[in-house]
């Protein structure tokens, strides 16, 4: 891979990697004279370092590329980003299914502190949130800007930048949970050189998307990469505005927001909708407005319906996060706004559903027979379901019988096993024979298997949580005749007890099937295609060849 | 660029891009996506007329219905508390004695005094009542520092040791180990010898001569709060170390631990945090569920 880059993007990366170690020998050296977790992402950040150049230097004295690859879309950050994802997924599910044993029998900490849930909790949510979902994106994003705009990546460093550099973020965010490192924001947690890091990657990445852009021989933007764009644009503009904090010293992990109180609250929950909205939602429509087109091999229902979809969910979803904080010392006018607005927001998102749903007629046999398209339907239809249910919850009377119980957590799964897990799935599915030449999956049947686990998984998962989260929240109102509440807290977790066990087996199932597909993807890169091969995805570039 | 063309299944015309293979159609936004997108935006319309809605620099728009949560919550709980009132009334006013004899008062006692224990107690005494090591059994008629309501009220009204109460009963068992008071042979004679109170077969053999040193080892040490016959003193929170229940276990690891390194629990004073009929209600609960009289 390193052989690809030319002469002077080898230098340019082994520059950035050298003030990659001195940051970390920094970091290391701040911390040396008294304990600071800091000084463990030191020594991390300088190993990430290391190996990197070590890779960079045994292909450091190659040949310069011939120029003959610029007529080839650049494929191999797509290919790493696949199997990081891959990796990622299993990494993250396996923490998710441990946390979910460990809520049914919380026991299971051995008495360390590592392992106890409020730190394992966040190891999941970055793993399979920023680890399998950011991967995933990143990778289908590079494949399909070149694609769509008929475009080569402006330069082979930066994807490799975005891409290393967005997963030396992830490690060291799951590492310092397992240290105790936190600020304490759900899905914001790592702290604040983490943070910065992260801003420097995302512009990169936003910059590199720009410039593909820019050089698009296709005169149109394809609704995908609307959809890419507004995922990169907004996640930088939240990522920035709520990790806003000053260090407690630059010699250590300890940072203290910027905002407090009822104003930290918010902020918080406008990060924290957003980011399902732009990072769980848009990037993963633009991942099913091209391949599921792609893979169905019909076109788009309606470009109309893409167009009032797209404007109508990133308008309205902007002004939907407070009605995470419903009946709290939130002013009621804001609440007010955050349920109007989650309600109109149903229609855009259904708009996207259903196109990509009636972009299916006239392909509906093949979701019978193609397990991969039939991924692709199903996150379609998970994604509208749960985007009813969403603003079904936000409606301040539901919210207070759903907020705090566990069907928010069933809510939050039928979107992230449904629709964002399953997109991807099927994305990759589609992707990785293409990318490796060959004809197909090395063995169709176990994504067929992969499918029906997911499936599964998912529903015994989501029933689960409905089940115990309509039962703890119902507990927690009940009043007897004398006026006080009928049942403890302890009543209501020993009632939620056997659907704990139930959803800790269907996750178990959603891990099984994805521990299959990296299998089922591993075979599929290793094993050359017999016979011809299809090029379906991987012509050279079309500007070369003679004009329309 | 590519020209429009037919769509031959739909019927529709497309776009005329095409993006790698990719074609759209041009079909017309289907009615009941404007119908429902004007709808939805009408109830929004509507409620924030209705409901506080729209901020004006330092004020917000009130709304025509005139709702504030802070004022409703207000309400309800003025409300529900007195509703409660009139249900705890007759168990505040009424003595112990008279509370269980009423079967409609128990009704209430059980109720809500299942919930109070579970949201206050069972993290320490079990959901059950019935103890962890450390934390006694509160249904077995054993009682530390007296079993009758008076006594009893007054340890959850004050509680143990507790650092928030002045007024909390106070007991330690000295660290007679480690702090030298006993050299380590004097401590497990005097283990030996609270053991064979319940244990007979601990004094028989070759236990006995250590027996014997631990009895005088006692006399010395112990008999001021266990008395002469180990019997204990509710008055002092010292246990009965010749009955067969132990708070922090009854094999010769825990009692030489106990003797070693003495104990000091703690029960919270529950005065500041429970009212006195919340209080009360537990009482009555504890005794309609435990043995004692």
């Amino acid at each position: 891979m390193v052989s690809a880059l030319t002469t002077s993007e080898r230098t340019g990366a082994l520059a950035i990697l050298f003030a990659l170690l001195g940051a970390g020998v920094v970091m290391a050296a701040s911390t040396a004279t008294r304990s600071d977790p800091m000084g463990f992402h030191g020594y991390l950040v300088m190993l990430y370092a290391l190996g990197v150049m070590v890779a960079l230097l045994r292909g450091y004295f190659d040949a310069e590329p011939p120029s003959s690859r610029l007529e080839h879309y650049y494929d191999d950050p797509t290919k790493a980003g696949i199997i990081l994802a891959m990796g990622w997924a299993v990494v993250g599910m396996f923490v998710g299914d441990w946390v979910a044993w460990l809520l049914a029998y919380p026991d299971l900490t051995f008495n360390s502190a590592w392992a106890s849930f409020g730190r394992l909790r966040p190891v999941h949510t970055t793993g399979v949130i920023f680890g399998f979902g950011g991967n995933a994106l990143i990778a289908t994003s590079f494949h399909v800007m070149q694609r769509t705009s008929r475009a080569r990546l402006p330069d082979q460093l930066s994807p490799w930048f975005v891409l290393l550099g967005y997963n030396l973020f992830c490690l060291i965010a799951v590492s310092g949970y397992l240290l105790g490192i936190t600020q304490s924001k759900e899905y914001a947690e790592p702290e604040w050189y983490a943070d910065v890091w992260l801003v420097v990657v995302w512009v990169t990445y936003l910059v590199l998307y720009l410039r593909t852009l820019a050089r698009r021989k296709e005169p149109h933007i394809y609704v995908a990469n609307w959809y890419y764009l507004a995922f990169i644009l907004v996640v930088a503009i939240l990522h920035i505005v709520n990790n806003l904090a000053v260090p407690a010293s630059f010699a250590g992990a300890k940072s203290y927001s910027l905002f407090s109180g009822v104003q930290d609250a918010m902020t918080q929950w406008w990060y924290g909708h957003n980011a399902v909205a732009f990072f769980l939602t848009a990037g993963f429509l633009g991942m099913l407005y091209y391949f599921l087109p792609k893979r169905a091999e019909r076109p788009i229902y309606s470009y109309r319906m893409s167009i009032v979809g797209f404007w109508g969910i990133t308008f309205f979803y902007m002004w939907a996060g407070s009605h995470h904080l419903h009946y709290t010392a939130l002013p009621q006018w804001v609440q007010t706004l955050g349920m109007t607005f989650s309600l109109m927001l149903l229609i855009p998102s259904w708009i996207a559903a259903a196109n990509a749903l009636l972009t299916l007629n006239g392909a509906w046999d093949r979701v019978r027979s193609d397990a991969t398209l039939r991924f692709m339907m199903m996150a379609a239809v998970f994604y509208g379901l749960s985007t009813f249910e969403g603003s079904f919850m936000a409606i301040r009377s539901v919210n207070s019988l759903s907020h705090y119980t566990d069907w928010t957590i069933g809510h939050v799964h039928a979107g992230a096993l449904g629709w964002v897990a399953l997109i991807t799935f099927g994305s990759i599915y589609a992707l990785v024979p293409w990318l490796w030449k060959r004809d197909a999956m090395h063995s169709p049947a176990l994504v067929e298997w992969h499918f029906w686990l997911a499936m599964a998984g998912t529903l015994i998962y989501v029933f689960s949580m409905w089940n115990s989260g309509i039962i703890q929240g119902l507990m927690w109102r009940t009043y007897n005749d004398g006026g006080t509440l009928s049942y403890s807290f302890l009543d209501t977790v020993e009632a939620m007890h056997p659907y704990y066990i139930a959803r800790a087996i269907g996750g178990l199932l959603f891990l099984i099937g994805a521990v299959i597909a990296c299998w089922n993807i591993w075979k599929t890169i290793v094993t050359p295609s017999p016979g011809a091969v299809s090029v379906a995805d991987g012509q050279p570039l079309p500007s070369l060849l003679p004009a329309e | 660029m590519g020209v429009s063309e037919r769509d031959p299944h739909s019927g529709h015309q497309t776009t005329g891009h095409e993006w790698n293979g990719i074609k759209e159609l041009n079909t017309p936004v289907p009615w009941p996506v404007w119908f429902f997108l004007i709808a939805t935006g009408l109830f929004a319309v509507v409620y924030w007329v209705l409901m506080p809605a729209w901020p004006l620099g330092r004020t917000y728009t009130q709304g025509l219905l005139g709702t504030d949560q802070r004022a409703i919550v207000t309400r309800q709980v003025t409300r529900a508390n007195e509703d409660r009132a009139s249900g705890t009334s007759r168990i505040a006013a009424l003595d112990v004695k008279q509370i269980r004899a009423d079967p409609t008062l128990m009704k209430a006692v059980r109720d809500d005094g299942h919930r109070l224990f579970g949201d206050n107690c069972a993290a320490c005494h079990g959901s059950d009542a019935g103890g962890n090591k450390g934390f006694p059994n509160l249904i077995d008629g054993d009682w530390l520092w007296g079993g009758s309501p008076n006594q009893i009220a007054e340890t959850i009204a004050v509680g143990i040791n507790s650092p928030a109460a002045t007024n909390s009963r106070a007991s330690q068992m000295l660290a007679f180990g480690r702090d030298g008071i006993l050299d380590n042979d004097a401590v497990i004679a005097v283990t030996d010898y609270v053991r064979s109170l319940t244990d007979p077969g601990v004094a028989r053999g070759a236990g006995a001569k250590s027996v014997a040193a631990g009895r005088a080892v006692f006399a010395a040490n112990c008999v001021a709060c266990h008395g002469p016959d180990a019997r204990g003193n509710q008055s002092l929170g010292a246990p009965d170390l010749a009955d067969r229940t132990w708070l922090y276990g009854g094999d010769a690891q825990s009692v030489y631990t106990s003797i070693h390194d003495g104990r000091r629990g703690e029960m919270p004073a529950w005065g500041e945090r429970l009212s006195a009929v919340d209080r009360k209600l537990l009482l009555v609960w504890l005794l309609d569920k435990g043995s004692a009289p």
